[in-house]
């Protein structure tokens, strides 16, 4: 009788959000796994039995055994210690291309949906960087602003932030319309305090949504910018620059590259069903949708 | 009709002048200087500076791009040091894998997504849903690359059933193009499979709960019929404007596995010019790969007015 | 036996399982429809009109209903009598739309809309009447010529939303009729219409029983139209049958509370009645069935304790039945 029981009982906001996510298994699993996931990422060097860099040419390419739980690559390295730190690297970058699109496109997005003149200029150069490949667009910036950690960080929240634009943009076109809005407004609170209170709060679960999203996206753009060789120096770990220097020894020794794509597939798909599940608990009305 | 189509046409050709733009300034803004860069290390001071009048680098950006302009619509888009060749003939020279490649793909995305999406439709909520709508997600979050390593092993290495990599001789017949172009066509399109799949299941569960397809069960159609002409011949206007997407995406995703499987496609073009930072490659490869997304657009627009009566004139 | 029924439904139930557990809305439904007759189902939103002629066709949901009780006994055109509430697929599916026909409440959305309009009668007359393409296109001419739409032989090249609602519900009677069905059913097919558009559909279905013999279940929640087309009337309510007789009778002398709350809301009643006009009481919230007693006590003015207690069986007299305790003393 559980279930009458819970349908009786009143709920809170947070107390429904947490017993839907517990509901589906399914997204509660993909938390845990990113959370996971996560902290190793956070605490890598209190987790791996190796040093990431630490060479043994001993024991280069062994399969994974007791010692070397996922085999070692050419050069002897623990692949196990080095698909942690890589994903110290792979998820930082993800986190930072998430931070800077879903910043600089909730910024524009509210600007575009709130003033017409903004929008028609803003909107245009939105179409036109999606009128490119992602990882195109994003090889192209890479090239011209130099290959590194950081600029693979800039050229991907350019290849983002138009998703962000347009996500936040609909939603303000929407929420502006709104009664309350109008009211504040009718009521004198000044524009700033419109947008960035009432819009953004409205806009904040989209907003999430999108952020899962293209944390998802971006690991998986890292990846392949890092294999392409346009993306992360071969010299830092990622999920993407191990499977690009694996690659040539992957007849002899497939755990080179078989773990660390595991690494990009777990959690690009985490990310996904995190995203699909907060959709669907925050947004009910979008369920049956895609 | 025509009126809407021009208008979108209009818009498009405005993205396309944007993304031209956007493509010649930003290559401006790159570190160093690309005459130095096109000579390589040991040139003279002196044949830069010829070099960079030749290719009118020495005079203002605004000039530069004015001239750049007048050159790509008369059909020009630069020339490739590093080629020794035209980028339209570098690019023209590497379109047939690449296209090959695109379609195949999107043909065997296309096999995969819409049975699986009507499938999962009409199973809503059961097993075969839950197993078609897992292994969708889970395709689209393997990166191709990877995939297609891992198909290499599998397939080429271990149980050699097709070539590790290449396009085959230059001389080769269709077949045996396709022999080395089916194993990187079924990485893509199994990967671009999952947004076709989502597609179609979404556009099916909005009709078949359709009055007319009660109707169509109301005249003793088979539920084959019913689901198939019915239903998904309503759905067909948002399946087929997922598969122009798809084809979009294509070409950004044969970049990648491309480079994998060593077709010299245009990707594999633009991921050397991208290492040698042969610009005029890239601004070509650019604007055209843009140009080819907004045809796809237009394109779709008009495939729309011929499959809706609702829209037709 | 010539006078047994076409159509004779005994003791229907109908159970869905939703989310929030399960629900009957059709319970111990019984009511038949004969040959060359229409009979009219009336009773407000809710009260299971569709899902008891759903039930007929074999189109219930099959994920979330199903049958729970009694027989829908159907005399086929072979002269056998197959229960549809326990038909194969197979079975149900020959006999919808050859000899079980039905038409929906929304014109608008009833018709398939990339298909022509003679493509998709031109469809069941190829499947049902096994003719050739050609034969079948001609047919589906013939039948809009036959439910009056004007130039029937362009119109056929006519998607739906070249039609207008009157012109487009006109086209589902044709459709309906392609494969000459013993046995029409029409649920609400005149309620999305404008008045005059209204009139000359229910002629226009009076014209097609008469010239055909087909028995028609007619379903509307408008007196009105009962009052026009029917020769038998079954009140619905709440998912039960309340009242069922000829029309005169019922019109005339109503029994049950329900039945003459119904007739005293129609315009031309109102007016003669002005100084009794408490009969209906206001619907207490939402008409949920009620546990124990007759499902109507709640909104009823003549009911007493033992209503609210006891459910009143189905009476038959004279050809009427009725579920009432107390309509002797009513009527
Ligand atoms: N698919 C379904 N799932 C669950 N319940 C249903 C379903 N279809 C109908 N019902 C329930 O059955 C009851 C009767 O519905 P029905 O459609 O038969 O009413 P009706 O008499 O035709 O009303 P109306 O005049 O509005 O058409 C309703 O209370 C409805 O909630
Ligand atoms: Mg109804």
């Amino acid at each position: 009788m559980a279930a009458s029981l819970s349908s009786v009982m009143p709920a809170t906001g947070a107390a429904l959000f947490f017993r839907r996510l517990f509901r589906r298994k399914l997204v509660l699993a993909a938390a845990i796994i990113l959370l996971i996931a996560i902290v190793a990422a956070l605490f890598a060097a209190l987790i791996t039995p190796f040093d990431p860099g630490a060479m043994r040419v001993a024991r280069r390419l062994r399969a994974p055994d007791g010692v070397n739980w996922f085999g070692t690559d050419e050069l002897g390295r623990d692949v196990f210690s080095r698909i942690i730190w890589g994903g110290r690297a792979s998820l930082g970058i993800g986190a930072a291309v998430v931070i800077f699109s879903v910043s600089i496109g909730g910024l524009l997005g509210l600007l575009a949906g709130y003033f017409r003149r903004l929008d028609a200029v803003i909107m245009r150069i939105v179409d036109a960087l999606m009128a490119l490949p992602d990882i195109l667009l994003a090889i192209f910036l890479v090239a011209v602003l130099g290959a590194s950690a950081f600029n693979v960080i800039l050229a991907l929240a350019i290849v983002y932030t138009p998703r962000v634009i347009r996500v936040v943009r609909a939603s303000t076109l929407v929420v502006r319309e709104l009664p309350f809005v109008e009211a504040a407004r009718a009521l004198g609170v000044s524009l700033h305090r419109i947008l960035f209170v009432h819009v953004l709060l409205n806009v904040a679960s989209p907003i999430l949504v999108q952020a899962t999203f293209i944390f998802a996206y971006a690991v998986l753009a890292e990846a392949g910018l890092s294999f392409l060789g346009a993306g992360v120096p071969p010299d830092i770990p990622t999920w993407g620059t191990m499977i690009a220097s694996g690659q040539q020894y992957a007849d002899r020794a497939f755990w080179v590259v078989l773990f660390p794509g595991l690494a990009i597939v777990l959690v690009a798909l985490s990310l996904q069903i995190l995203g699909d599940g907060l959709r669907d608990m925050l947004d009910p009305k979008l369920r049956k949708a895609l | 009709m025509l009126k809407v189509i021009a208008r979108r046409a209009f818009g498009l050709a405005i993205v396309l002048a944007i993304v031209g733009a956007m493509v010649f300034f930003l290559t401006r803004l790159a570190p160093g200087d690309p005459a130095a860069l096109m000579l390589g290390d040991q040139a003279s001071a002196e044949d830069i500076a010829k070099l960079r009048e030749t290719y009118g680098l020495d005079r203002p950006v605004l000039v530069q791009f004015g001239l750049w302009l007048k050159e790509v619509f008369s059909g020009n888009l630069g020339h490739s040091i590093f080629l020794q060749r035209p980028v339209t003939q570098a690019l023209a020279e590497r379109a047939e894998p690449t296209f090959f490649l695109a379609v195949f793909s999107l043909l065997i995305a296309a096999c995969i997504g819409i049975p699986a999406g009507i499938a999962s439709a009409v199973w809503r909520g059961r097993m075969a849903d839950q197993a078609i709508s897992g292994f969708a997600m889970l395709a689209a979050n393997i990166p191709s690359f990877w995939l297609g390593l891992i198909f290499i092993q599998i397939f080429s290495v271990r149980l050699g059933l097709f070539p590790v990599a290449g396009y085959g001789s230059p001389d080769a017949g269709l077949l045996e193009r396709l022999r080395h172009l089916l194993l990187p066509a079924s990485v893509l399109g199994i990967v671009n499979s999952a947004l076709i799949t989502r597609f179609t299941r979404a556009s099916m569960l909005d009709v078949l709960d359709a009055d007319f397809v009660r109707t169509a069960r109301a005249k003793g159609l088979p539920e084959r019929k019913v689901i198939l002409r019915h239903a998904f011949g309503n759905a067909l206007v948002p399946i087929v404007t997922v598969l122009g997407l798809t084809l979009a995406l294509l070409i950004g995703g044969a970049i990648v596995t491309e480079t994998v499987f060593g077709l010299p496609g245009i990707g594999n073009l633009v991921v050397s010019a991208v290492l040698r930072r042969d610009y005029p490659v890239i601004q070509g490869a650019l604007l055209v790969v843009a140009a080819i997304y907004v045809l796809i657009n237009l394109a779709i627009d008009v495939l729309y007015t011929l499959i809706d009566p609702r829209v037709r004139m | 036996m010539e006078s047994a029924p076409l159509l004779e439904i005994t003791d229907l139930s109908v159970t869905f399982r939703g989310e929030a557990g399960e629900s009957t809305p059709v319970r111990g439904v019984s009511l038949s429809v004969n040959a060359n007759e229409t009979h009219a189902v009336v009773g407000e939103s809710g009260s299971g009109k569709s899902v008891t002629s759903l039930a007929v066709m074999g189109l219930l949901p099959k994920a979330s209903s199903r049958i729970s009780g009694g027989a829908i006994r159907y005399r086929r055109r072979d002269g056998l009598t197959s229960d549809l509430a326990h038909a194969s697929d197979g079975e149900m599916r020959r006999l919808r739309g050859a000899e079980i026909a039905m038409i929906f409440q929304e014109p608008m959305t009833s018709l398939n809309p990339v298909l022509t309009i003679g493509e998709q009668i031109a469809e069941a007359v190829r499947l049902h009447l096994g003719y050739d393409r050609a034969r079948a296109k001609a047919r589906a001419v013939e039948m809009l010529a036959l439910v009056e739409i004007p130039d029937a032989a362009r119109r056929a090249d006519d998607y739906p939303h070249h039609m207008s609602g009157g012109m487009r519900q006109r086209a589902m009677i044709a459709l309906a009729m392609s494969c000459n069905p013993a046995l029409l059913i029409a649920d609400e097919p005149t309620t999305a219409l404008d008045v005059t558009i209204q009139a000359q559909v229910l002629k226009l279905i009076d014209r097609l029983r008469l010239e055909t013999g087909m028995g028609v279940l007619f379903i509307t929640h408008n007196l009105g139209v009962v009052a026009e087309i029917a020769n038998r009337v079954s009140v619905f309510y709440a998912g039960e049958v309340v009242e069922s007789a000829e029309k005169r009778p019922l019109f005339h002398a109503p029994r049950h509370p329900y039945t003459r709350a119904l007739l005293d809301c129609l315009p031309a009643r109102a007016k003669r009645d002005e100084n009794n006009r408490r009969i209906l009481n206001p619907i207490p919230g939402q008409v949920a069935p009620v546990k124990a007693g007759c499902g109507f006590a709640p909104r009823c003015v003549h009911a007493r304790a033992w209503c609210h207690e006891v459910a009143p069986a189905l009476e038959a007299e004279d050809g009427r039945v009725i579920r009432c305790h107390r309509w002797q003393e009513v009527a």
